[in-house]
């Protein structure tokens, strides 16, 4: 497989490059999380495997949803669905910023003839209780990348310290591919006996997306869902530690964290829809907080966030 | 006398903190070298993006030898006493010195303390400078606990003298000081060792990084302006961006790029916030046009195509975000064109502006009624002044300021002119925002004053009125700015207002059911709480910076002075309250206002005494025919002209006039001193200098209170 030096042709062509190359640098290649999420980091690959004291590294696609985003497929740089590109390893090794120069030159930029910058940036997730420092990279000034050294999620101190890579793939993409609007971004190879643009794989679903989320969505189900989520989540984590019928000691972090997931994905259609006032989003984000930060503390208590009996 | 070189060599540093992390640096490794006996005879620092230098020059090779003198016990003490005292000094008995204390023979012992090599001592200040760096925000990294900004990746260290450089060995959570460094992130040609600052800075520049930040701002600067000058325009100047810009880059390239013509119709204040604040572009201008026209961006890297790539690049990016910016001014234009720009903040009722003062709809709506009761005192027709508060705040609900909030008010502006309000209703809805701090400029247009006060005064009572007063540093609803805002209103147009009536009057607006603090109306100025009182402290801290002390403003304000007839003194009347104050300053500064000042301290102390030892108030009845002296009839004469002058003058507000004639007080009350005593035997003449003391007292208070006053 030729990597460096030549120009990728399509948007798959530069996914299957970075993951290419994180797998060589040791991560785990991992598939999206199978549930809607606002970013990358909401995938418990992240979340919650940034707590404890396992090392880790994992490298993942993660298709993300912004309800307030959508523009009907018509904007060229704005939409509610797309790819984000989330590398996590734990501890951060020294090199990460040389590790990640060289996932750029991987998909085709050349380092001697772009300006490659590292412009503050601190990263806050106030739904995940999270915070790290970090920057936004840029690329000739456009923004490629999210760098984070993340110090506390789900209220936790992070100890060891995660370094979190997060690439905007379709604007990284537009940019190495040369395209202008998204919707005309090759999808596949231009080459291909069929030829798909991105326009062609998403546009509609733009449009039937940005009218469910702004106009369509029943608001009264949305909030009814958010509190389910927010009463299963408890649910779960009220249950003792040891599984009655197994006699195992099986607490259910993740089972409770989907539901903390689910809760932020409705908050993000509600907020879409336009039915939380300014006040009352703070109390949202505060809900949500909550539960990330019950499923953060569950986590430390299980066997992969280095709980030790 | 060797030269010390230090680098810190990390992970891109924020821009913001490296001139502060620089001149830290230097101060605590300085600080601490001091502390241990190095001195030095010149220090510097700097800091790139990615590096804190810092260079000492002449520093001492080592400490100098402490000689410390201890005196012991009598030589005649208890073995045990002699022996502890040997042990504390680490000497034997053989070391000590007799000599003769006072009355007894007393051991002593000279302890020396030997000096430290210069290695050792910067091994340890660098040591602790490291591990309590007070960045403003820190962190972790790996599976270390070293905080710094971003990762230290390595430390460079050395001592040079004649005899070459010598590595200060040290290390840090695992990062040991050497004598290498390297250059640019991509133009570098790996790892150097350097010798001294001079080789370091050369090394440097060769593997293309400029060390001293002001060098990079200038060389950006120049090379910015001689761009835009070879092409007819200027560069419009922005010392906070180039700061950044400079903090940004290790080896600056000035790349000019073009902004596309579709973009030119844009605000010129929309082009340039978004540039800067997303992309870090200056903004460059068509001295002819005023437009701006084209951008300068500052790369971080040369490249074979001269920065082609980059610039195409960087356009490109521009024209995305400027799209999103025309397609907000444009969506925003219609709006305001089908709905008016009244229409478009019809979404006002439904954004919070505080949970207990309801809307920003009601905040507008009581915002209107306040400022159409300013309007007649500050010369604005009311329904200009009440239009132009209920469009003031539309432009919060326009596409343009989600995106740029600091665009707010500017843009009210642009769509009121576009909805073809009157201009003094567009002028309004940029201004009635200020000033925002005590240096920013006071809206003159008399519907802009009525606005802004209104805006003001509602912000100042709504969140009294619900108990979220400002306490110590905290200040979240910026309330003291609101009140500086007022008061620079009022002063800077001169006008005459009674804020308690307002204030009343903006209160009653407020939903009764979240008036949780005790009511400002009915407590007036007493309290220490009240919200006039609050607004005094503000005028007081103002004041002070135009060189009116804060006692002068208290003598003002003091209940007991005022108008002669003892009414209310109008001390919400700030421009009054001022006009006052600003008399009685230049009074103080005259010959006569001072020894005037003595002398009524002298008069109103003799009288204080003795009402308060014979337990009455002299407070009348003084008769010119109990008078002994011609120095005390002239006394007599002098207050009934002083008198006859005050009063007219204080009703008319002629406060020099007032103090003029309060300063020919002066002599007649010198030299009633000088020729009477007042507590004589006789009581009747006793009684009646008091009396006439309570006069003096009486009719200088009526000016001011010149109890309050220091000295």
């Amino acid at each position: 497989m030729v990597e460096t030096g030549s120009t990728p042709r399509s948007f798959q062509e530069i996914i299957l490059r970075l993951q290419g190359y994180w797998a060589r640098q040791g991560c785990a290649v991992m598939q999206p999380y199978d549930m809607e999420v606002g970013a990358g980091t909401f995938h418990p690959a992240t979340t919650l495997r940034s707590l404890g004291t396992k090392p880790w590294a994992a490298a993942y696609v993660q298709p993300s949803r912004r309800p307030t985003d959508g523009r009907y497929g018509e904007n060229p740089n704005r939409l509610q669905h797309y790819y984000q590109y989330q590398v996590l390893i734990k501890p951060s090794p020294p090199d990460l910023q040389a590790l990640y120069l060289g996932s750029l030159q991987a998909i085709g930029i050349d380092m001697e003839m772009h300006d490659i910058r590292f412009v503050e940036d601190d990263w806050e997730s106030p739904t995940l209780g999270a915070w790290g420092l970090g920057w936004e990279v840029w690329c000739d000034g456009m923004e490629v990348s999210q760098f984070t050294y993340f110090q506390q999620v789900g209220g936790h101190d992070c100890h060891p310290v995660s370094g979190e890579l997060t690439y905007g793939l379709e604007r990284l993409a537009m940019y190495v591919l040369g395209a202008a609007h998204v919707m005309d971004m090759p999808y596949n190879d231009p080459d291909a006996p069929i030829p798909l643009t991105y326009g062609d794989v998403f546009r509609q679903t733009e449009q039937e997306y940005s009218r469910h989320n702004f106009d369509a969505a029943t608001t009264e189900m949305l909030l009814r869902h958010f509190e389910d989520a927010e009463r299963e989540c408890a649910q779960l984590l009220a249950q003792p530690a040891e599984d009655p019928k197994t006699g195992k000691r099986i607490i259910m972090a993740h089972p409770a964290y989907d539901q903390c997931i689910k809760a932020s994905h409705l908050f993000n259609l509600l907020d879409a829809r336009g039915v939380i006032s300014v006040t009352e989003r703070q109390a949202y984000i505060g809900r949500v907080r909550a539960l990330a930060k019950q499923c953060a503390d569950a986590f430390v208590q299980t066997d992969a966030g280095g709980w030790a009996a | 006398m060797p030269d010390l070189l230090i680098e810190l060599f990390s992970e891109e540093i924020p821009a913001r903190m490296q001139t502060r992390a620089a001149e830290d640096l230097k101060k605590l490794v300085t600080n601490g070298l001091v502390e241990a006996g190095l001195t030095y005879a010149g220090a510097a620092a700097f800091s790139t993006p990615r590096r804190l230098v810092l260079a000492v020059e002449g520093l001492l090779a080592k400490s100098p030898t402490l000689r410390e003198e201890r005196k012991g016990p009598r030589v005649d003490a208890p073995e045990q006493a002699i022996e502890g005292f040997l042990r504390g000094a680490g000497l034997t008995r053989d070391q000590l010195m007799e000599r003769d204390a006072g009355k007894a023979r007393v051991f002593f012992a000279v302890v020396e303390k030997p000096g430290r090599p210069a290695a050792d001592i910067v091994a340890e200040v660098l040591d602790h400078t490291i591990r309590n760096f007070p960045w403003p925000k820190s962190m972790r990294w790996g599976a270390g606990s070293l905080r710094w900004v971003r990762p230290l990746q390595s430390i460079l260290c050395i001592l040079t003298d004649e005899a070459g450089a010598e590595i200060v060995p040290l290390s840090v959570d695992g990062i040991t000081a050497g004598n290498t460094s390297e250059g640019h992130r991509f133009m570098g040609k790996g790892r150097f060792s350097v010798s001294s600052f001079e080789d370091y800075s050369a090394k440097l520049k060769q593997n293309r990084v400029i060390l001293d930040p002001a060098e990079r701002a200038g060389a950006i600067w120049a090379e910015a302006t001689n761009q835009a000058f070879a092409n007819g325009l200027e560069v419009v100047e922005d010392q906070g961006l180039l700061a950044e810009v400079a903090g940004l880059v290790e080896w600056p390239v000035v790349l000019m790029g073009k902004i596309d013509e579709a973009f030119l119709g844009l605000p010129a204040e929309v082009l340039q916030t978004s540039m800067k604040e997303h992309q870090k572009f200056f903004s460059v201008r068509n001295p002819k046009t005023g437009r701006i026209e084209r951008f300068v961006t500052v790369a971080n890297i040369e490249t074979r195509d001269d920065g082609a790539t980059i610039l195409a690049g960087n356009q490109k990016v521009l024209s995305a975000r400027l799209s999103d910016a025309r397609f907000f001014w444009e969506n925003d234009l219609r709006t305001v064109k089908s709905v008016g720009l009244e229409g478009m903040g019809a979404g006002l009722s439904s954004v919070t502006f505080h949970n207990k003062l309801g809307s920003q709809a009601d905040r507008v709506a009581r915002i209107e009624a306040l400022a159409r009761e300013i309007a007649p005192l500050v010369g604005a027709k009311p329904d200009l002044v009440a239009e132009a508060a209920r469009v003031a705040k539309a432009d919060l609900q326009s596409e343009m300021v989600g995106e740029f909030p600091e665009l707010q008010g500017l843009m009210g502006r642009y769509y009121a002119a576009a909805a073809g309000l009157d201009a003094s209703v567009a002028e309004a809805c940029e201004m009635h925002y200020k000033p925002l701090g005590p240096t920013d400029s006071v809206p003159n247009d008399p519907v802009s004053v009525a606005v802004a006060l209104a805006d003001k005064i509602d912000t100042l009572t709504g969140f009294w009125a619900i108990d979220e007063k400002p306490t110590g540093s905290k200040d979240p609803y910026a309330l003291r700015r609101a009140a500086l805002g007022v008061i620079r209103l009022v002063l800077g147009n001169g006008v005459r207002m009674h804020l308690k009536e307002l204030r009343i009057s903006a209160e009653m607006r407020i939903p009764d059911e979240h008036k949780s603090g005790e009511l400002v109306s009915e407590t007036a100025g007493h309290d220490q709480d009240s919200l006039l009182s609050f607004i005094h402290d503000r005028l007081k801290v103002y004041l002070k910076d135009q060189g009116i002390r804060h006692d002068v403003i208290d003598a003002c304000l003091s209940e007991s002075s005022g108008a002669p007839s003892g009414a209310t003194p109008g001390s919400d009347d700030l421009t009054l309250l001022v006009k006052r104050a600003e008399a009685l300053a230049a009074f103080l500064k005259t010959d006569d206002g001072e020894n005037l000042l003595q002398g009524f301290k002298r008069a109103n102390n003799i009288l204080s005494q003795a009402e308060e030892k014979d337990g009455v108030e002299y407070s009348f009845g003084a008769d010119v025919k109990f008078a002994e002296s011609d120095a005390e009839r002239a006394l007599f004469e002098a207050l009934d002209t002083a008198e006859a002058a005050i009063i007219p003058a204080m009703t008319s507000e002629d406060f020099a006039a007032a103090m003029s004639a309060m300063a020919a007080l002066r002599a007649p009350i010198d030299a009633f001193f000088n020729a009477v005593q007042v507590n004589t035997d006789n009581e009747i003449i006793r009684r009646n200098r008091l009396n006439l003391l309570h006069r003096i007292r009486t009719i200088c208070l009526s000016v001011a209170d010149l109890t309050r006053l220091d000295g």
